[in-house]
């Protein structure tokens, strides 16, 4: 099943890429100049998120970089304890939205730990899943076209994001528990 | 509320090198970090002018508006604001199948494009318009099929069954979806 549909998933974009142009020449389009027309638009886009992206991967670096997760929730350690497997599964809830590869390594430590069939393995591998790189997705969007107040936006992501946290404990620990 | 997340990385991020006793370690941060921000943007820049290019063919060819046709409902209902001819339809479309489908880097461009298609009719040009916010939710929260990534890692790591997670992974992006679509919902109506 999988198989199957990792094939489609790979055969989908390469059939997209061809059958766009095709569909366009059949319907008479001027296909190479279209095409640069479109592309041409992508500059003004890409020189509006230079500023927010740099800023932003600066000050998640700094966040990264220097320890202060691992420092801070050395401090929480005694709380953490009391929870099944918090200690492992709460850096990569604070870590998730802030940097997709930060994630990543926290889930190969825990794979190679734990192993990969453990159950905290699977949240976590299920948590790596479900989740996007929330402050990413929310700079590069919101960057490109200029936004500066962003409204209730940021909070309902991130809500999102804590919520997610719990509903795929819940449904791993159902399946798999 | 970004502004104090912001402020608090680097402040937290400072203290934390402090108590190391290796703050220079946070500049070298700051920089490293606005590196990886440039490699991005480079990749980013190829990806986008791709997609963008290829967007316009199924734009004026008539594709885009045909895709609006049969699925604009769909749009209208999670986008109650839109008007029923508008142009940002297609390309909120196309960014949610993108997603849905794992269609790998072309999701960002297309939901950039739809950004900016929202952006036009925007009063405030520095304020989220209501269909900003849900465009944004939608793509914090997408159905995943296949998380690719995750089921190769799982691979190397030489699991039993490498690919137990995709059910998981599968239903909780169905309910994080409800749930981003109802807390959007819930913030739009406070907001008014």
């Amino acid at each position: 099943m999988y198989n199957i549909l990792a094939w489609l998933g790979t055969s989908l974009v390469p059939l997209i890429i061809v059958s766009l142009p095709l569909y366009a020449l059949y319907k008479r389009t001027p296909v190479y100049d279209t095409f640069i027309e479109g592309a041409k638009e992508s500059f003004p886009i890409i020189l509006s998120i230079i500023p927010h992206l740099v800023g932003m991967m600066a000050a998640i670096n700094v966040f990264y970089e220097t320890g202060a997760l691992s420092f801070y929730l050395g401090l929480l350690k005694p709380l953490l304890h009391k929870l099944p497997n918090a200690e492992h599964l709460v850096p990569i809830l604070l870590l998730r939205p802030l940097t997709g590869t930060g994630a990543l390594a926290l889930l190969e430590k825990l794979y190679a730990t734990f192993g990969p069939d453990a159950l905290v393995s699977k949240i976590a591998s299920t948590l790596q899943g479900s989740s996007e790189t929330t402050f990413y997705v929310f700079t590069v969007y919101f960057g490109a076209v200029g936004i500066k107040k962003s409204m209730y936006a940021l909070k309902v992501a991130l809500l999102t994001d804590l919520l997610i946290f719990f509903v795929a404990i819940l449904v791993c620990t159902w399946l798999f528990g | 509320m970004l502004h104090y997340i912001w402020v608090g990385m680097f402040v937290s991020g400072f203290i934390a090198a402090l108590a190391q006793g290796k703050l220079d370690i946070l500049t070298q941060a700051v920089f490293s970090g606005a590196e990886k921000a440039i490699g991005i943007i480079i990749g980013l820049i190829s990806v986008l002018i791709f997609w963008l290019g290829l967007m316009k063919l199924a734009e004026k060819s008539g594709l885009l508006q045909k895709l609006t046709r049969l699925l604009g409902p769909l749009v209208r209902w999670l986008f109650p604001g839109l008007a029923k001819d508008h142009p940002a339809q297609s390309y909120i479309l196309s960014n949610l199948s993108a997603n849905l489908l794992g269609l790998g880097n072309a999701a960002t461009p297309l939901g950039i494009k739809a950004m900016q298609e929202l952006q036009k009719n925007n009063p405030c040009k520095d304020q989220a318009t209501p269909e900003m916010c849900t465009l944004l939710a939608l793509n914090n929260s997408s159905i995943t099929i296949l998380p690719t990534l995750v089921v190769g890692l799982r691979l190397k790591y030489q699991a039993q069954a490498p690919t137990d997670i995709v059910l998981s992974t599968f239903l909780v992006t169905i309910i994080a979806t409800v749930i981003a679509i109802t807390l959007d919902k819930f913030y739009r109506v406070r907001a008014v």
